[in-house]
């Protein structure tokens, strides 16, 4: 089974991320960059359906500056195959992400699309399941398992109000969320084994113009400074106080 | 012309919910429900319910609404899941810009949103029609409204390649989380299922409130994942939110922003939710919450 992890890089989620002062974009001076949480997850259940039956081969793909190359890297010291670089300076929304994702599934004609359910940048959660319509395939999003079944997949999916199993025909897309695996710490070996394998650079071939687009950036309203109080008494009293209870 | 249509999966409630936005926005709309009834007293022009049996998984929900949803120029939902999973699809379908989690508008082409787990809230202008929305109810209380709605049956012909094999719902007697209240939460420190829920569960309870849980929490075992709060949970909104055990990660405050009072209760006196709670106490919560209930006589 041939599988494709679609893969963001972005703001380390652990940073503290501002504004800048005229709202024309985020302050990302000092600030590090990573694979986006929810795709090293998607490359890491692709890498252990790899260990479970070798016939596997993992391609991962970013969109993005030549600054990709670093994420795409550390996607092939997880135990992907090869990569793919869509280099491109284009400004993109989700479907426009989809659209050129959409080039790349034409191209490699893979069984499964494996991704992240959000980008933990813009926070849109958008591109997998647009792909997914793009393509006609069935998705499962929010995945927390997924099992290989001869020429079907079981996903396990999170819901608002529990989990549900659906049951997809190959081709098929899956967006992972945190529950499907813990990525896994990635020794040397990997690492010096992944400087080898193939990273591939290849134009954008869609970059359709973007239907929606962010014009300023802004920090949240602060909350009121709040105060401690120093006993249960104290905080029972304010709660009711406050009509709270 | 402009026009909106809100789509509602599975009954009135979330019609409810979604009537303040559509009230700001200010275009004509309609109310759609997949399944169940949708309200005829929110100031929908016609309300359409499709009334099937159950709401079909995505691939085959979005290919019904493809053309019921011809000729609006904006189509909304509600800021959950199962709005993400299936109308993110229908805009992939129709070509349609998408702007999640809106939480204000200026004009029907300017949103607010948060991004980067809540630090940072971007103003989205959309360049094409039709655009498609899911939105946070907080931020649009709704006034009343007079006169009841049209009703309307459509055909919503919903088939697809995925197929449900099973569902789990959980939750039980507890009100939806993000529409509770009041909402107890725990993290790490509860330690185990049991003890999660004998005191958060309890507590909650005895507060006829929703219990919810950081990721932490949910991680190791002790809660369910549906009760995670934060960028990759529930947003939640409630007038009083409790968080005991809680470090107060961007990631967990992303989801509780939204509340009236913030009340946390840590050990530690220099953790991070001091910041954001409007009222703090510094205790072990094994101690503070038998406390609480003691003096509230719940
Ligand atoms: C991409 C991404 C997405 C994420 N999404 C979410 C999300 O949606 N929601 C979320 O919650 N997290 C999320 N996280 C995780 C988040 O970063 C934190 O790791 C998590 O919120 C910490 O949970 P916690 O507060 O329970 O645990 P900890 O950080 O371990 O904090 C436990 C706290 O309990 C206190 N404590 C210990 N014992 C007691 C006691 N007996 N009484 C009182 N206080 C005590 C400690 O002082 C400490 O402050 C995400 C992370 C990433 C990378
Ligand atoms: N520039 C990109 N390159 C490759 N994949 C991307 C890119 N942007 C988004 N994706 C994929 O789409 C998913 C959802 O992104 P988003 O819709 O931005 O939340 C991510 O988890 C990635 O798998």
């Amino acid at each position: 089974m041939k599988i494709l992890v679609p893969l963001k890089r972005v703001i380390d989620p652990y940073a503290k991320v501002k504004p800048l002062g005229d709202g024309s974009g985020l302050d990302l001076s000092g600030i590090k960059f990573d694979i986006n949480p929810f795709d090293e997850i998607a490359v890491e259940e692709a890498v252990r359906m790899k260990e479970k039956d070798g016939s596997h081969e993992i391609i991962v793909v970013s969109i993005g500056t030549s600054d990709s190359e670093e994420q795409l890297r550390k996607a092939l010291a997880i135990g992907a195959d090869r990569a793919i670089l869509i280099e491109t300076e284009h400004i993109y929304d989700s479907l426009g992400i989809a659209h050129e994702l959409e080039a790349v599934v034409r191209a490699e004609s893979p069984d499964l699309v494996l991704m992240g359910k959000q980008a933990t940048d813009d926070d849109n959660n958008q591109a997998g399941q647009m792909l997914a319509a793009r393509l006609g395939w069935p998705q499962a999003t929010f995945a927390s398992k997924v099992e290989a079944a001869g020429t079907r997949l079981q996903v396990t999916r999170e819901t608002d109000s529990g989990e549900e199993v659906l049951e997809l025909p190959l081709p098929s897309l899956v967006t992972a969320d945190l529950r499907l695996n813990e990525p896994r710490y990635i020794a040397l070996p990997g690492i010096i084994k992944a400087r080898s394998k193939p990273l591939e650079k290849r134009p954008a071939s869609v970059m359709s113009s973007p239907k929606t687009r962010t014009v300023r950036y802004d920090a949240p309203p602060a909350r009121a400074a709040g105060r401690k109080v120093s006993s249960v008494d104290e905080l029972v009293a304010a709660l009711q106080e406050k009509g709270a209870l | 012309m402009s026009k909106l249509l809100l789509i509602t999966f599975d009954g009135g409630a979330e019609g409810h919910q979604l009537a303040g936005f559509a009230q700001k926005l200010g275009l004509p709309f309609d109310v759609l429900c997949i399944s169940g009834e949708a309200p005829t007293e929110i100031g929908a022009a016609r309300v359409l319910n499709a009334g099937l049996a159950e709401v079909p998984p995505a691939d085959a929900l979005a290919e019904g609404l493809k053309s019921l949803v011809a000729g609006y120029s904006h189509i909304a939902g509600l800021s959950n899941m199962r709005s993400k999973d299936v109308l993110a699809r229908l805009a992939g379908l129709i070509e349609a810009g998408m702007v999640t989690d809106v939480i204000g508008l200026q004009s029907p082409t300017s949103f607010t949103r948060p991004m980067v787990a809540g630090s940072v809230i971007a103003t989205v202008e959309v360049l094409a029609e039709p655009v498609i929305l899911t939105v946070r109810p907080a931020g649009f209380p709704a006034d009343p409204v007079s006169g009841s709605s049209p009703v309307e049956s459509v055909t919503l012909a919903a088939s697809g390649q995925a197929q449900r094999i099973s569902v789990t719902a959980r939750g039980g007697a507890r009100p939806d989380l993000s529409q509770a209240r009041v909402v107890v939460s725990g993290g790490r420190p509860l330690g185990d299922a049991e003890t999660f829920e004998r005191v958060i569960g309890g507590f909650a309870d005895a507060l006829g409130g929703a219990a919810g849980a950081t990721r932490a929490a949910v991680d190791s075992g002790i809660a369910a994942n549906e009760l995670q709060v934060g960028q990759t949970g529930k947003i939640v909104a409630p007038e009083l939110y409790i968080a005991a055990g809680i470090s107060g990660s961007t990631q967990h405050m992303a989801g509780i922003k939204d509340s009236k009072l913030i009340v946390a209760i840590n050990k530690d006196p220099d953790a991070p939710i001091f910041e954001f709670a409007d009222l703090g106490l510094v205790g072990d919560l094994f101690e503070v919450i038998p406390e609480i209930r003691a003096k509230l006589s719940v």
